[in-house]
């Protein structure tokens, strides 16, 4: 790997490894400074390479006026849906190959409140670790049976529900040997555009998560635990589909004006 | 489902990047065609996504949240009007002003949007996604005709080359220019990004 003279050396997951350790150890002396917990991964994190370019170097300019525009968002409704559009098994003439999955779970916003009728966007690899994508060139099988995209609205309880196969692991070139672990990646809308979230649902004890530098981008322990979905017995289906159940809960400020349109 | 309970504060789920492949999922048809075909008072607001290197970003997605102009916040419903025969979308309406807009970057890293003048501010409030970037960004495309943006509090504090990268540029007749630039370097300054508490 490290062959004197040899025109390049392979990124290892090694050395990947060690700063990995070294963000979560730089996290642990913020704390124990007395800073502040953080949900967030911080936009610069080395370990993953396609940030060190795609990260603003100047902080954030703070904005608090309460008549901002970004206190509303978008609104979607029965014209954005349709009834199969939750149903990723469903979606062409034959079934995916996989294991069926359900997943369900509720959208609050972080005082806990239910997020009614607003648009939950999943997308997916197959079970085999393979996008839908002509730019992923993994030699893993496509399926004809599976797009791996899903939508669907928030009912009177913030509820959502997936019927699904579950996605394989696939690799990557962030380093040598880089694998993703499983996913389902969720796009969610709040009743405010400052709720915004993109992020990804992981599956319980997938050996890969040590490895993988964007799940451990959150560098904080229990805020990289509410990425991991459950698995939930009474939500599997008997002769048909495991059950996984994963809650989701949005940063950022709502208006309180905008529950009086709920 | 969970049986309803007393709302209580919950601890937020963190945010991770969209990836390269969200390519069937997120971007739809007239995506950026926000204003009514044909009307006389659409403006085209368009530019690059580049990094750090001043390259292009070509998987980067952008939305756009603004008020009718009317001034209403209500957004509408149909961004995604389905055909009910294919499911596939097919555009919006044609008369309803839904606010909301989402393009992905062409391989050159380049957006359009074409929408209706904000009612009652001066800015297009704009959210960036790409592979590469962990936590979405969000910034305000102030339309450089839409009035005296010496009032607005945010760009008063901002120092003079900081508040240029938050102004379209003209790029013609009712053509405005924004560029974002994810990352400053030697030659060029970095978009201000804001946060929202």
């Amino acid at each position: 790997m490290t062959v004197p003279g040899s025109m390049t050396t392979p990124l290892t997951q090694a050395t990947i490894s060690t700063e990995i350790t070294g963000s979560r150890e730089h996290y642990a002396r913020h704390l124990a400074d007395g800073g502040s917990a953080r949900t967030h991964p911080d936009r610069a994190y080395p370990p993953y390479r396609s940030s060190l370019l795609r990260h603003p170097k100047q902080p954030l300019v703070a904005v608090r006026d309460p008549e901002m525009v970004e206190l509303s968002g978008p609104a979607f409704g029965v014209t954005d849906i349709t009834d199969l559009d939750h149903d990723l098994t469903r979606q062409h003439q034959g079934e995916p190959l996989g294991e069926r999955i359900t997943v369900t779970g509720r959208v609050l916003d972080r005082d806990g409140r239910p997020v009614r009728g607003q648009l939950v966007e999943i997308w997916q690899a197959n079970a085999s670790g393979r996008y839908a994508h002509q730019r992923d060139q993994h030699p893993a099988p496509l399926d004809p049976n599976f797009t791996g995209v899903g939508r669907c609205l928030t009912d009177d309880q913030g509820g959502y529900r997936f019927v699904t196969v579950k996605p394989g692991a696939y690799p990557w070139r962030n380093h040598d040997n880089a694998w993703r672990p499983a996913h389902i990646h969720f796009s969610l809308f709040g009743t405010a555009f400052t709720q915004r979230l993109v992020t990804q649902m992981y599956f319980p004890g997938d050996p890969l998560f040590p490895y993988d530098p964007i799940l451990q981008s959150v560098t904080d322990d229990r805020a990289r635990e509410r990425l991991v979905a459950a698995y939930d017995h009474e939500r599997s289906v008997p002769e048909w589909s495991l059950g996984y159940h994963w809650d989701i809960v949005l940063d950022g400020p709502a208006a309180t004006w905008t529950e009086e349109g709920h | 489902m969970t049986p309803t309970t007393t709302p209580a504060p919950q601890p937020p789920t963190p945010s991770q990047t969209v990836g390269p492949f969200y390519g069937y999922a997120l971007p739809f048809t007239g995506g950026g065609d926000i204003a009514p075909p044909g009307h006389p008072d659409t403006l085209t607001l368009h530019g690059r996504v580049l990094d750090g290197a001043g390259q292009p970003v070509p998987d980067a997605i952008v939305e756009a949240w603004q008020p009718a102009p009317d001034g209403s916040r209500t957004g509408a419903p149909g961004s995604l009007r389905r055909d009910p025969v294919t499911g596939a979308v097919i555009g919006r309406d044609t008369v309803t002003f839904t606010g909301f807009g989402r393009v992905p970057t062409d391989a050159d890293g380049h957006y359009t949007l074409r929408t209706l003048p904000p009612g009652g501010v001066a800015y297009i409030s704009l959210a960036v996604f790409a592979r590469g970037l962990l936590h979405h960004l969000h910034t305000r495309a102030y339309l450089h005709d839409a009035g005296p943006l010496g009032d607005d509090a945010l760009l008063a504090g901002l120092s003079p080359v900081r508040r240029a990268t938050l102004i379209t540029t003209s790029d013609g007749p009712r053509v405005h220019r924004f560029d974002i630039r994810l990352q400053g370097g030697d030659e060029h300054e970095e978009t201000v990004f804001l946060d929202f508490g």
